[in-house]
């Protein structure tokens, strides 16, 4: 029953600041309702016995993307105050897609027989992950280091101005 | 109302709800219920007591006397604080955005007040024991940010939003430095709890991360002084810069929440310094007293944490009587090109020093061998880890020093002083 009401609290934040990100014409109010959306997600992680990708999710989307976001709006000076248009010419498209995407979706979800366990949660699941990420994971958790790298690498590169790149300046 | 009341039963029946276990004893609940409550009484106390503490000692230090008429040597100043700030007009300036404006110095102060969740105040005394501890501390972090972020925004204010923009830019680059030295912990202690990483600095595991880490400590400290913003970090507030950044705007109690917001977090941070490098609740006796009597050993407890705490608070007002503010680039500078890469290092020496000292691990499908050195235990690894700290410590004074070198000989003074390039 508590979880149960519990869930539904934090359905009510994903779902509310998930229709908040698309109605509103605020971008700011957007990455606002994000951060809302996002907090709501790391709810259903505690409610699943996952504190750890709860407190992963926390930092990552509502610590790093959301104030990103956030802070690349406040820098774009236009956007501050402006009602931007949520729609472009694209509107028609994004009706066929969408649909079609939510459907398929919906089709996969329901086909597949997801396992339930009734058994109970093992002890300290972060030492299991931690065993299984260097211990039957390494690989794919080194390949994912790496690619995480090249793309930081990447966005040095990108965004470095080299036209008054002599050096350091005086 | 009767499914209410059974509802109700359920939850206090069912104590997993509250991190105890399943048939737990009146001692235990008890323990747990003073844990709670106290982790919630801190935030206001702390307010209280530092805002007459800062007073006081800042005064000290630039020869003053400080509050000294309300109450017997200025006791009740703070209390004089808190009525004034709740009887002070409540203002929203026209054209602020209302909602966030409000939202945000509320998030702000809890994001702070999370934090006395996972600190361990005596042995068993504790909010919850989580298993992420240190990085659940990073993640209510980031509440804070986004508390600061909406204040500055929404006040519709030019000078809010250059501090807020300041606090972002600050907070995000010094929160790598302070993570990394929270993993650098945890590799230590080889858990992310609280309550262990306390127990793993007792006498017999080694000792304190103070004396086996001193770079991670500096590290850990600098970067959480800048977390939160105090001198002299505290550049999204310089009042002789940008009038009072983020919160320019605001008056009465929601002023008043940004205060709280610092005071709590600055109380935490020495908290989490004591508990993280200070041994937490260790001192002398209190194991001993402990298996005596809990309450008396738990009491001995408190007070060496106390103590603890209050030296590292000391220090925090200390910095702020008597140091300068950076300058932005200076301060960005030093957190991406110093404090970022000897906190890598850092971790990577401890890392592989840990690896030498570690005890054979066996379980969960997984047989992890004895380290090398894995016979010389807790104390050895001290040593080590100590030594390690020390090099560290050499290779950045060697960085610092070709720093130094090479903006001295592009500094404009030289040609004022006359000396040839």
């Amino acid at each position: 029953m508590t979880e149960q009401i519990i869930f539904f609290i934090f359905t009510l934040l994903v779902l509310g600041g998930g229709i908040g990100i698309v109605t509103t014409k605020n971008l700011y109010y957007s990455a606002l309702f994000l951060s809302l959306t996002l907090s709501g997600m790391a709810g259903y992680f505690v409610l699943l016995n996952a504190g750890f990708l709860a407190a992963v999710q926390v930092v990552v989307y509502v610590g790093a993307i959301a104030i990103l976001i956030l802070f690349a709006i406040m820098l774009s000076r236009r956007m501050m105050t402006a009602d931007e248009p949520q729609t472009n010419r694209q509107t028609w498209l994004a009706a066929i897609v969408s649909p079609l995407l939510f459907v398929a979706l919906l089709v996969v979800v329901l086909q597949i027989n997801w396992p339930l366990s009734t058994a109970a949660p093992t002890g300290d699941t972060l030492l299991l992950l931690g065993l299984s990420f260097l211990g039957s994971y390494v690989i794919p958790f080194e390949v994912i280091s790496v690619l995480l790298l090249v793309a930081l690498v990447g966005a040095i590169i990108l965004a470095r101005d080299t036209s008054t790149d002599t050096g350091r300046k005086g | 109302m009767e499914q209410l009341i059974n509802w109700f039963a359920n939850i206090l029946e069912n104590t997993a709800w509250w991190g105890l276990p399943a048939q737990p004893s009146a001692a235990i609940i008890i323990w747990s219920v003073y844990g709670f409550i106290l982790a919630l009484v801190i935030a206001p106390l702390a307010m209280i007591v530092l805002t007459w503490l800062e007073r006081k000692i800042i005064a000290r230090i630039q020869d003053r006397i400080g509050p000294n008429r309300a109450g017997p040597f200025g006791l009740l100043q703070a209390v004089a604080d808190a009525i004034k700030m709740l009887t002070k007009e409540d203002i929203t300036p026209t054209g602020a955005d209302r909602i966030p404006f409000n939202i945000g110095p509320g998030l702000a102060a809890v994001a702070a007040i999370l934090i006395y969740a996972v600190i361990p105040v005596a042995p068993g005394i504790i909010g919850t024991d989580l298993n992420i501890g240190v990085f659940y501390i990073v993640a209510v972090g980031s509440f804070g940010v986004l508390g600061i972020l909406m204040a500055g925004w929404s006040s519709n204010n030019k000078y809010a939003l250059l501090g807020a923009f300041r606090a972002v830019s600050q907070l995000v680059s010094y929160e790598i430095p302070m993570v990394l030295s929270l993993i650098t912990i945890a590799v230590v202690a080889g858990s992310m709890s609280t309550v262990t990483i306390v127990d793993k600095q007792s006498w017999s595991n080694g000792g304190w991360y103070l004396v086996a880490m001193p770079v991670t400590f500096l590290i850990f400290f600098l970067s959480s002084v800048a977390e939160v913003g105090r001198s002299p970090f505290d550049l999204l507030e310089a009042d002789s810069e940008i009038v009072a950044g983020f919160h320019v705007e605001y008056s009465g109690l929601k002023f008043g929440m940004f205060m709280i917001a610092e005071y709590v977090h600055a109380l935490a941070v020495a908290a989490l310094t004591a508990t993280l490098f200070l041994g937490g609740w260790h001192g002398f006796f209190v194991e001993q007293l402990m298996a005596a009597s809990p309450v008396a050993g738990a009491i001995l407890g408190h007070i060496y944490f106390l103590l603890k705490v209050g030296v590292i608070v000391f220090i925090l007002m200390w910095f702020r009587g008597t140091l300068p503010r950076f300058r932005i680039d200076q301060l960005l500078d030093f957190g991406w090109k110093f404090m970022t890469p000897v906190a890598l290092l850092n971790l990577l020496v401890t890392a592989f020093v840990v690896k030498l000292f570690q005890p054979a691990v066996t379980g969960m499908g997984y047989n992890i061998p004895a380290g090398p050195l894995a016979s010389f235990g807790g104390v050895g690894q001290t040593i080590a880890l100590l030594v390690a700290s020390l090099v560290v410590a050499f290779i950045a004074s060697l960085g610092v020093r070709a720093f130094a070198r090479r903006s001295r000989s592009q500094s404009p003074l030289r040609a004022v002083a006359g000396i040839e390039n």
